[in-house]
């Protein structure tokens, strides 16, 4: 695969052609804040966070770190002032809806994100879809499923499919960046209660 | 809805999995609602995973998933309409019905829909049921007419 | 009916076509557009019954047409030759109608329009200021066909253009000329159709697609199904131009599903130019194949924006996956597909008929044609007209909408719906143009005009938009789920009288954020309309948070 010159915070690198802004990153070192990254799947461009700047033939851009490709002469800029203020942000959005999480709550101290900024609505969930994507694309069960749309998208346990795969698997669990529990909660709660299941709701 | 009526519209499409909105349309015309029981059917015999099915059945406003009323009422929340007083008219069609948006009535003859705009700016805010504009009629009038 | 052969036989069936009518022959033309059919339906088998009674059966032709526009004055009657209008007819009219002037050649005054303004009454529709004072080259001929009839397009000169770019010109020619014409995308961002169909034409893949955008999903925007509707075959020869230049054997129809009769033109319109030779194989003998598949938007306003459209018509659910590579370069499957909307394809077969010297003498420097504009609200008039670039609004608004009603003030006009922008009334000079109104804060967007009066709140407006956004998104991306959620959240508490020191900061701040880091387009321009609104009725928003005070009255809480 053909080498090519990027330049990431001020220092260049050679990057292969085909990779992503960050995969390049992580390679050589740069630490990029994500949340819906897992490097088995799929990327996803979700939950914002590795916004970072990317400069090509004079014209600068946010672009999602994750789902941009590295072409010539990138010029990549992960910590200016704009990306910091887009990822605080970002963070105190997530953290209306789980305050408690250890993911977030670390890159808050870091970005000086304010957990009580905005009104709460503790749904734990941050709709990074890692669970709904790890069971698709690595299990291939198609347990749980995204529902519903815009403010109200939520995810959900198919329940017939779930109680026959879900009890020896569990994989998803520690994969939420939020509260394992609260996966495992729902999927409590659709085995045990299936009629009420209402994906509408 | 019965296997024949499913495999008759799958059959139309050649079973092919890329067509899974139209089959999906089609049922709910047919059966003015998604029963998940169906929804399973059309997840096996197109060979599309019931996730994928449920995920598309729930995106769209256009199905449903509980049985809906014999006649829909859709009152368009479009912002022509709302600067008309769209809001008003829909809180009128709720005391008639005594039902709220995305309900049926007890006895399965009205469902209460909220959407927007259907084109119809010049008679807004605009009242369809059953698909036909009321217009020039007052609500209870209308519902009148449905009875 | 055989298929068409060549461009000889093309002109041969329309000679045909007109050689068996009889040019002084009665057609009444009723008007079935959305606004109209709704408030007379019944009125084509009235006219069908009243014609039989008085036994002239087969002796006046009577017509069902698309929108001819004037929605406010409609249901619209025109008998033709002589292009009588009637506005405002009822089933009733129709005995009085029949008898008077089709019988009796005499006009029923009543039923003419009279201008509010002069007093002055006009008799044919061409006469009326409304319809006078337009340019209308794609919606002039709606009142002219009947949609579901092919014969009645090619007896107007229809499909000449195709014929042209497939006869006498190479795939790089039409190319040309739509570059050279400066065609830009009537659904929105006003982007060079010409450089996007080339991006396709060029990018290495062997198979490519052509798309109809006519999703529509902005509310209030009516016009591109009026045009559809009314006139299918326009917007399908655009289609089959614009493939035969990027080299496209299969193109997608993506459309509402909830307008019945503009389903079935579509349906009857492919079904008729297939058995005409003029879609499918070996295209009126020229060699160049050509298929079409219709797709529906079934209710999800995201589902306009490119990628979530392309998703759909894979059967998967219509979320934005944007991977930084052109759709007009990755697109359906994987392969370079080309977008435009209605609007833009129904340009399409005038560039090539007349060129693209003769299309560039109208409009402005850099919006070139015709826009079709619907506007409604607070507003006399409400309906569709098509006007030159560089018209202003004032003359839209004044002009064809006639003023404000009630006696009431203009207060803005807001173009473009949920991603728009609003203008306040001391801008109403500004002249419609891609560009000029970008540049102060409203997108033209798909085309259409909101008027609102003084009664009008704009903080609750800019409510309503969001609440619109957080209902159509898909949800996918935190700015633009959550960003809304939380400025909807704001907006409401400020409209209730719960507004706070800093909120407009606050709402400032999420929206720089929400227009920096979302995902789509569509999330990119979600906070556009409050910062418009921000930008041009600050105080508005100010005396609701510091005085708890709704000027325009409107905000229950705060009266």
């Amino acid at each position: 695969m053909s080498k090519i010159l990027i330049k990431i915070d001020g220092r260049e690198f050679e990057a292969s052609e085909g990779m992503t802004i960050l995969q390049a990153a992580k390679e050589v070192g740069v630490e990029i804040p994500t949340l819906c990254y897992y490097e088995k799947l799929e990327p996803y461009g979700g939950c914002r966070l590795c916004t970072v700047e990317a400069e090509i033939r004079g014209r600068s851009k946010l672009v999602a770190a994750c789902l941009y490709p590295v072409e010539k002469d990138l010029i990549v800029r992960t910590r200016t002032e704009k990306v910091d203020q887009i990822r605080k942000m970002l963070l105190e959005l997530m953290l209306a809806h789980a305050p408690a999480s250890r993911d977030l709550q670390a890159y808050a101290e870091e970005y000086g994100a304010d957990k009580n900024r905005f009104q709460k609505e503790s749904s734990f969930c941050i709709h990074c879809g890692l669970c709904v994507r790890y069971c698709a694309e690595i299990k291939k069960k198609e347990v749980i499923t995204f529902v519903d749309r815009g403010t109200n998208r939520e995810i959900s346990f198919i329940p017939e499919i779930a109680s026959q795969e879900c009890e020896n698997c569990k994989e998803c669990f520690p994969l939420c960046p939020t509260e394992a529990l609260q996966a495992a909660y729902v999927l409590t709660q659709a085995l045990s209660f299936p009629s009420l299941q209402s994906v509408t709701e | 809805m019965d296997n024949a009526a499913i495999d008759h519209i799958i059959n139309k499409y050649q079973g092919q999995a890329r067509f899974l909105i139209q089959i999906l349309m089609e049922i709910q015309e047919e059966n003015r609602w998604l029963p998940r029981e169906v929804l399973k059917t059309v997840s096996e015999k197109l060979d599309v995973s019931f996730r994928q099915v449920m995920r598309i059945a729930t995106m769209y406003k256009t199905f449903s998933l509980v049985p809906k009323g014999h006649n829909e009422i859709h009152i368009c929340m479009g912002n022509a309409c709302h600067v008309r007083g769209a809001e008003r008219l829909l809180k009128e069609v709720q005391e008639l019905t005594g039902i709220k948006p995305g309900e049926t009535d007890s006895d399965g003859k009205f469902s209460l829909e909220i959407g927007c705009c259907r084109g119809n700016c010049c008679s807004g805010p605009v009242m369809e049921i059953g698909g036909k504009t009321q217009d020039k009629m007052s609500p209870a009038e209308a519902l009148k007419n449905y009875e | 009916m055989a298929r068409i052969n060549s461009a000889a036989e093309l002109e041969e069936r329309r000679l045909g076509i007109l050689s068996k009518r009889d040019p002084n022959k009665l057609c009444i033309a009723v008007c079935n557009g959305n606004g109209c059919s709704g408030r007379n339906e019944g009125i084509i088998s009235v006219f069908t019954e009243e014609l039989g009674k008085q036994s002239l059966d087969g002796k006046v032709d009577v017509r069902a047409t698309g929108c001819h526009g004037f929605c406010e004055k409609g249901p619209f009657v025109v008998i033709y030759p002589e292009e009588i209008c009637y506005t405002g007819v009822t089933l009733e009219d129709v005995p009085e109608i029949v008898a008077q002037t089709v019988v009796g050649n005499q006009v029923v005054d009543r039923l003419v329009y009279t201008d509010p303004a002069t007093g002055e009454k006009a008799v044919r529709q061409s006469d009326i200021p409304y319809y006078k004072n337009q340019t209308r080259l794609l919606m002039g001929n709606n009142p002219m066909i009947n949609p579901k009839d092919i014969d009645e397009y090619l007896a107007l000169g229809g499909y000449a253009g195709l014929s042209k770019a497939l006869f006498e010109m190479t795939p790089e020619q039409v190319l040309e000329e739509i570059k050279k014409a400066n065609l830009r995308g009537r659904g929105g961002g006003g982007f060079p159709a010409g450089s996007k169909w080339e991006t396709t034409r060029n990018a290495p893949e062997k198979v490519k697609y052509v798309i109809v955008n006519g999703h529509e999903g902005e509310p209030g925007a009516f016009m591109d199904r009026a045009l559809f509707t009314g006139n299918p075959h326009l917007v399908l020869e655009g289609l089959i131009i614009g493939a035969y230049a990027i080299g496209s054997h299969l193109g997608f129809i993506y459309t509402r599903h909830d307008s019945p009769e503009l389903l079935a033109n579509i349906r009857t319109a492919l079904k008729q130019a297939e058995e005409y030779g003029l879609l499918g194989k070996d295209i009126m003998g020229s060699g160049f194949d050509f298929e079409v598949e219709v797709h529906f938007d079934i209710g999800i306003f995201v589902s306009g924006e490119s990628s979530a459209l392309m998703r759909s018509i894979e059967g998967k659910a219509p979320e934005p996956t944007p991977k930084y590579i052109r759709t007009s370069v990755s697109g359906i499957w994987g392969k370079p597909s080309n977008l435009n909307n209605i609007e833009t394809w129904a340009n399409v077969p005038q560039i090539i008929s007349k060129g693209s010297e003769w299309y560039s003498t109208i409009g402005t420097e850099r919006s070139k044609g015709t826009k079709l504009i619907s506007f409604f609200g607070n507003v006399c008039n409400t309906g569709v007209v098509e006007v030159p670039f560089g018209t202003s609004l004032k003359e839209i608004v004044y002009g064809f909408g006639g003023g404000i009603p009630n006696g009431k003030k203009l207060k803005a006009v807001h173009f473009g719906g949920a991603m728009g922008g609003s203008l306040p009334a001391s801008m109403i000079d500004t002249p419609l143009d891609f560009d000029g109104l970008a540049k102060v804060g409203a997108q033209i967007g798909a085309g259409a005009l909101m008027v609102l009066d003084e009664d009008t709140c704009m903080v609750d407006l800019a409510r309503f938009f969001m609440k619109f956004l957080s209902e159509e998104s898909c949800g996918k991306c935190v700015p633009c789920r959550e960003g809304v959620r939380q400025m909807l959240n704001i907006l409401t508490n400020i409209t209730e009288g719960k507004g706070k020191e800093g909120d407009i900061e606050l709402l400032e701040e999420i929206s720089e954020v929400v227009g920096e880091a979302a995902l789509c387009s569509l999330g990119r321009t979600a906070p556009a309309p409050l910062l418009g609104m921000l930008n041009y009725f600050r105080d508005e928003f100010e005396a609701h948070i510091k005085e708890k005070r709704c000027p325009a009255h409107f905000c229950k809480n705060l009266q």
